[in-house]
Order: structure tokens, then C-alpha cells, then sequence
């Protein structure tokens, strides 16, 4: 194994100093790199390509999976048909081209517009009902001082994270579903059974108390962990200057909470119009389109169910551009804000 | 070389201050005010109620798949006090079949996966951490870049078709082997590992490949821990590549076919006659299938708990 025979220097090894992305505060103007202009491309290829060599996996996967399908997103613009060939590249090089046509169709579909609005009821309930219950779950396992009370209840907590949707959903059948634990209970005292999985009208809450069920505890990994970053003295200048318990958790812990909800805030509207769906996919069917309809299932219906791929794709199109304008949009406040947000200014 | 590097790896021990009782509260500052038993018993209350939430569900899960018939029939469904333990479930369940079948499957495909997308990560992690090289910021964008689009599911499923990947099980772990997010925050762990460590090794000799596996690898296991449950969790938990990608049913993964017995209310293959004779209960074997998905995450995610924090956001990202 040849080693490089030109050493990256340590002025180099400095300006990639660890930001930690959760961290907010001033970002100063960033470090000029030293000029590496001295070295000629060879060399530093000659002396890299190593490390080269093992970012290419990767990159390659990347580059296939993720950016190569990009170009797909042209049968929008066509008719495609899945059976001129059993190579779907083949299909999309013979397939007609139809211009804006799909999108059209979508734009005039009331399904597409149900499942939009279902989407966007779905995000604003997760918001409401699911985003602040990590925080306060947060402050209250940060004012646990036993540490196996602590230790214990965080194993607990977290656990849900793990399950698959699949587990998750046939849990929540044991509880709600016709022949669940609550029906059960109603029917022994004499009551009808209930079955709430299969109630269109409850379903967004349904979708709701699932995710907290499952991903609510993990939540408050980040909060506990900006919560541990805080300086005790503060506390203390605090409780000296008569402040109490909760204007202490008012003038101290929730300002360094600050820059990470900010932070999740950011991202939760910027993949605004992602809201679970292969959560939602399992349960389509108990309850019907009408109700359980979001924008990734309408995409996978059309395209994979009824093999209506360009029209599936256009809809998916719709939904990718969206996406982004949010992400850079929801960047975009977050610095104005003067928070951090996904990447730097 | 590798006894100087364990003597940098080993924690400082901690001081054993005094040994309180592991249950004991730690003393307080004495700036802090006493809690009201009120608060006290207010707060442990609403913990223990959101951990009930979570362990009672899968404590009738457990319970209602160790329970003969009799008890099933006896409670009117789901047992929630036990009163007899069988693994009679357990036994027909994995003695061959549909469900032997598809946990063998679930665990190859768990590993074989996971390897892979640790190998890849790591690699490109590495190739990525050290600061001054050639391009690392052109192929630290390419692949940031990914988390603000996707290219959307259908023209996904037609590539992954169309390559030929379609009912082979390289479509469950290829498309989704790697997380530009888990890259970030390994990346983020070898930027932090000393410079001159690294130059001293380079000196007496070790490539990249050595430094990474002999210096990086041993001073990162937390986080290696962390990132191996969470892909090891994804691929385990993965059932929507493979309702796409296979059409033979006697490929399906465990989750597929949890969703045919639990969601759908089928019983499994072969098993259908010995539920009908009334040897077995239905409902046990579904909630022996659902214990079976969740035993393997609840048993292994609690020894990398401490090290979660590691897991998140403190990748290093800058463009």
C-alpha cells in the first residue's frame, strides 16, 4: 500500500473545523481556505486517490438511485406506455410526448385536489398535536435527577422508534381495532364494540397518535441533548437574582432550546407535504381514499396500482417541486430569523 | 502501533463518588429549591403513564401469543392477565413454513444489507473526513444535494425495473443501501479524530485503508453502533421495496407477511388446518408473528441507547 508522499498540511486539516448543525449562535464569516493552488491536480490526485477510490460506491449509488431517476420524470411529459418494451428506458425513449397534458388531467382531478387537502389537514394536525410533545417530554425527562428513573424511562421512550409501521399499525388493531382491547372492554360492560380504525372521519388523529406513539419519545434525543449543553452557572446567576423554577425554564432552558426547534421546525415545513406515507399506505384500504388519500399514495395508486405512469409521475413532479421551494423557502426564513437552518448562508 | 492507540481509546475512569443507591437522587445544588412532593408526584405520574402507553400494548401482545386457546377464548380475545404459558405459537410457527421462511429471509437479508451499507458508508466517510483533499467538497454537495429532492416514486420503480433488479432481492437492499444523512454524521466523527494521529500513522507507514480500519474504526465505535442499529432497524423494518420489487410470494420478507396475517386476518400457510381443529389459536400465532418483529430491535436497541445522542445531528456539514 503506497502512502501519499505529500502530506495534507495542518493548515488545511483547520478549516474543516466540526459544526455541529443543531448548534445555533452567530455563524461568523466562514474561513478562507489557504491556497491549494500550489499543488498541481496530479499531484493532489496522485496523493488523494485513495480516498477517492472509497467515496465511489457511494457517489455511485447516489448518482443512480438518486439522480439518474431525475431524468425519468420526463414520461410526465409523455404517454407513457409500460408495454412497448419489458425495459422501461426502451418504454420512455418510444413513448409519445404529450406536452403539459397530465399535468392538465391533474390539476382538473378531484381526487388529486382531496388528496392535497387531506395532505396539508394532516401536516397542520401533526404540527399542532405532535411537534410540541418531544419539548415538553424533553423538559420533563430533563428534570428527572435519578438517573435509573432517567436511563429507564428514555429506554422506554425511545423503543417505538424501532418498530416498523407494519408492527405499529397491527399494535394500535390490538387496541382500537373491532376485536381490539377497547372493544373488547366496551362489548364485556355491555356497550357496542368501537372500531376506530375504520373511521374516515377520525382517521387524521388516528394517523396523529400513531406517530406519537411511535417517534414522539425519540424526539426528545435533540432537545435533551441541547438541554445538557447548557451552562449551570446560569442557573444559578438565575436562582442568586431570585429567579424561580419555572422563570428559570422560561429565562434560561427555553432559549437554548431555542435554535433546535427552530432547526425542526424548519425541516418539518419544508417536507410539508410528506406526511407518513407508508403509514398511510397500510391503512388505505380500512378506511378509503377519501379520507386516507395523501399526495405519495395518490402517486403510487395512479402509477403503481393502475399503471397510469406518466400521469403518477406528473402528479409526483407537482409535489418534488413544491417540496423544494418549501425547503428553500423554510431556509430562507430560518436565516432571516437568524437561526441556522439546514445549511448556511 | 495498536497498544498506543487503545491507551488513547480507553474513557478516563470515573471516580466512583460515594455509591448512592442506583435508585437515589443525586444531592442538588444548594441554590435549587426542595420539589413539592406534589410536583414530584405530578411529573412521575404523566412519565409513568407515557411509558404505560407503550408497554402496555406490547405487554398484551406478549402475553396473548404465550396463551393456549382456552385462555384466548376464555378472556373473549387479547389476554391481558396470564394465566397459562405455552409456546405452542412459537413452535408451529418455526417449524418450517411461511413464516420460518420469511424470518430467514428478513435476517439474511437484515445482514447482507447492512453490511454492505456500513462498508459503503464508512468508506465514503472516511474518503470525505479528511479536509484538503481532492473534490471532497464537489462530492460532499453531490450527495447534500439529495436531501432537498427526491426523484420521486415512479420514475424510481421504472429505473430499478428496468436495470433488471425486479424480483431479486439486490431491490431491497441497492436503492435505499445508503443514507446521505447516516454519511453525514459518521463524516462528522472522523473530521473530529485528531490530525496528527493520523499524520504519525501515515509516517510509519499505514494507508488509508489501514488508518481507517486500524485508527478511525477503533476510536469511533459509539457512533459505528448507532448508525449499524439504524441501518440494521431500516432494512428489518422494510416492506414497501419489497410489495413493489417482488412478485413471487414465497420471497417476501417477515413484514410482508405480518401485513397478510395481522392487517389482512389470513392465517399462514399450512397452518390453517391446525387453527380450524382448534389446536391452535389464531389470534396467538398473529401476535407470536408480531413478537417475533419486535423482539430483535427491542433486545438490541437498549445497549446502544447511551450512544444515540451521537447519532444525530452533529454531522459536520459545511458545503
Amino acid at each position: 500500500m503506497s502512502h501519499s508522499t505529500v502530506p495534507r498540511s495542518r493548515a488545511e486539516a483547520d478549516t474543516t473545523e466540526k459544526t455541529p448543525v443543531a448548534s445555533g449562535g452567530a455563524t461568523g464569516p466562514r474561513k478562507k481556505r489557504p491556497p491549494t493552488g500550489k499543488l498541481s491536480f496530479g499531484l493532489r490526485f496522485r496523493r488523494d486517490r485513495v480516498l477517492l477510490l472509497m467515496t465511489l460506491p457511494a457517489v455511485l449509488l447516489v448518482l443512480l438511485f438518486n439522480y439518474v431517476p431525475i431524468l425519468g420524470n420526463v414520461v410526465a411529459f409523455q404517454e407513457y406506455d409500460p408495454y412497448i418494451s419489458d425495459n422501461g428506458i426502451v418504454s420512455i425513449l418510444n413513448s409519445p410526448w404529450v406536452g403539459l397534458e397530465n399535468f392538465q388531467r391533474i390539476f382538473e382531478d378531484s381526487a388529486f385536489w382531496n388528496a392535497v387537502q387531506n395532505t396539508l389537514v394532516l401536516f397542520f394536525l401533526q404540527l399542532v398535536l405532535y411537534f410540541p410533545i418531544p419539548i415538553l417530554l424533553a423538559l420533563l425527562i430533563n428534570s428527572v435527577v435519578r438517573p435509573r428513573v432517567r436511563a429507564i424511562s428514555q429506554a422506554i421512550l425511545y423503543l417505538p422508534h424501532f418498530f416498523s409501521w407494519v408492527l405499529v399499525i397491527a399494535v394500535f388493531q390490538q387496541l382500537f381495532g373491532g376485536a381490539g382491547i377497547l372493544s373488547q372492554l366496551l362489548r364485556e360492560n355491555g356497550y357496542d364494540g368501537l372500531n376506530i380504525m375504520t373511521n374516515p372521519d377520525t382517521f387524521a388523529f388516528l394517523i396523529t397518535a400513531q406517530s406519537v406513539w411511535k417517534d414522539a419519545g425519540w424526539g426528545i434525543i435533540v432537545f435533551l441533548a441541547a438541554l445538557a449543553s447548557v451552562n449551570h452557572d446560569l442557573y444559578e446567576a438565575a436562582a442568586m437574582d431570585g429567579a424561580g423554577r419555572w422563570r428559570r425554564m422560561w429565562h434560561v432552558t427555553l432559549p437554548a432550546l431555542r435554535p433546535v426547534i427552530a432547526l425542526l421546525l424548519v425541516l418539518r415545513v419544508g417536507d410539508a407535504l410528506t406526511v407518513g406515507f407508508e403509514q398511510i399506505l397500510l391503512q388505505r384500504d380500512y378506511v378509503g381514499p377519501g379520507a386516507a388519500e395523501v399526495l405519495d399514495t395518490f402517486v403510487w395508486w395512479n402509477g403503481v396500482r393502475n399503471q397510469d405512469f406518466s400521469y403518477a409521475a406528473a402528479a409526483g413532479l407537482v409535489k418534488g417541486v413544491i417540496s423544494l421551494g418549501l425547503v428553500l423557502a423554510a431556509n430562507k426564513v430560518a436565516h432571516l430569523m437568524g437561526e441556522q437552518g439546514v445549511y448556511k448562508k | 502501533m495498536s497498544a498506543v492507540i487503545d491507551k488513547d481509546v480507553r474513557q478516563p475512569e470515573r471516580a466512583p463518588a460515594r455509591k448512592p443507591g442506583r435508585w437515589a437522587a443525586p444531592p442538588r445544588p444548594v441554590w435549587e429549591e426542595k420539589p413539592s412532593t406534589a410536583g414530584v408526584a405530578g411529573k412521575g405520574l404523566v412519565l409513568a403513564l407515557a411509558c404505560l402507553a407503550i408497554v402496555f400494548p406490547l405487554w398484551i401482545v406478549i402475553v396473548t401469543s404465550l396463551s393456549s386457546r382456552q385462555t384466548i377464548d376464555e378472556a373473549g380475545g387479547l389476554v391481558m392477565i396470564p394465566k397459562d404459558i405455552t409456546f405452542v405459537a412459537y413452535q408451529e410457527l418455526l417449524s418450517g413454513g411461511q413464516v420460518t421462511r420469511a424470518a430467514i429471509i428478513s435476517i439474511v437479508i437484515t445482514l447482507v444489507g447492512t453490511m454492505f451499507s456500513m462498508t459503503v458508508s464508512v468508506l465514503c466517510a472516511y474518503g470525505l473526513s479528511r479536509s484538503g483533499s481532492l473534490g471532497h467538497r464537489w462530492i460532499l454537495m453531490i450527495l447534500l444535494a439529495t436531501m432537498f429532492f427526491s426523484a420521486g416514486l415512479i420514475p424510481t420503480y421504472l429505473l430499478v425495473q428496468s436495470i433488471g433488479l425486479t424480483d431479486t432481492y439486490l431491490a431491497l437492499i441497492l436503492p435505499s443501501a445508503i443514507s446521505v444523512f447516516n454519511i453525514l454524521v459518521l463524516r462528522g466523527f472522523f473530521t473530529g479524530i485528531s490530525q496528527e494521529l493520523i499524520d504519525s500513522a501515515r509516517i510509519d507507514g499505514a494507508g488509508d485503508f489501514r488508518i481507517l480500519w486500524q485508527i478511525v474504526m477503533p476510536l469511533s465505535r459509539a457512533v459505528l453502533a448507532v448508525i449499524t442499529l439504524f441501518y440494521a432497524v431500516g432494512y428489518w423494518s422494510a416492506w414497501f421495496n419489497a410489495s413493489l420489487y417482488l412478485n413471487d410470494q414465497e420471497m417476501m420478507p417477515l413484514q410482508n407477511v405480518m401485513i397478510q396475517l395481522v392487517q389482512k386476518q389470513e392465517a399462514p400457510v399450512g397452518l390453517g388446518q391446525a387453527i380450524k381443529t382448534g389446536e391452535l389459536s389464531g389470534l396467538a400465532v398473529q401476535m407470536a408473528v408480531m413478537v417475533m418483529a419486535l423482539l430483535p430491535v427491542a433486545v438490541l436497541s437498549p445497549f446502544v441507547q447511551k450512544h444515540f445522542k451521537k447519532g444525530m445531528l452533529t454531522g459536520a456539514v459545511k458545503g
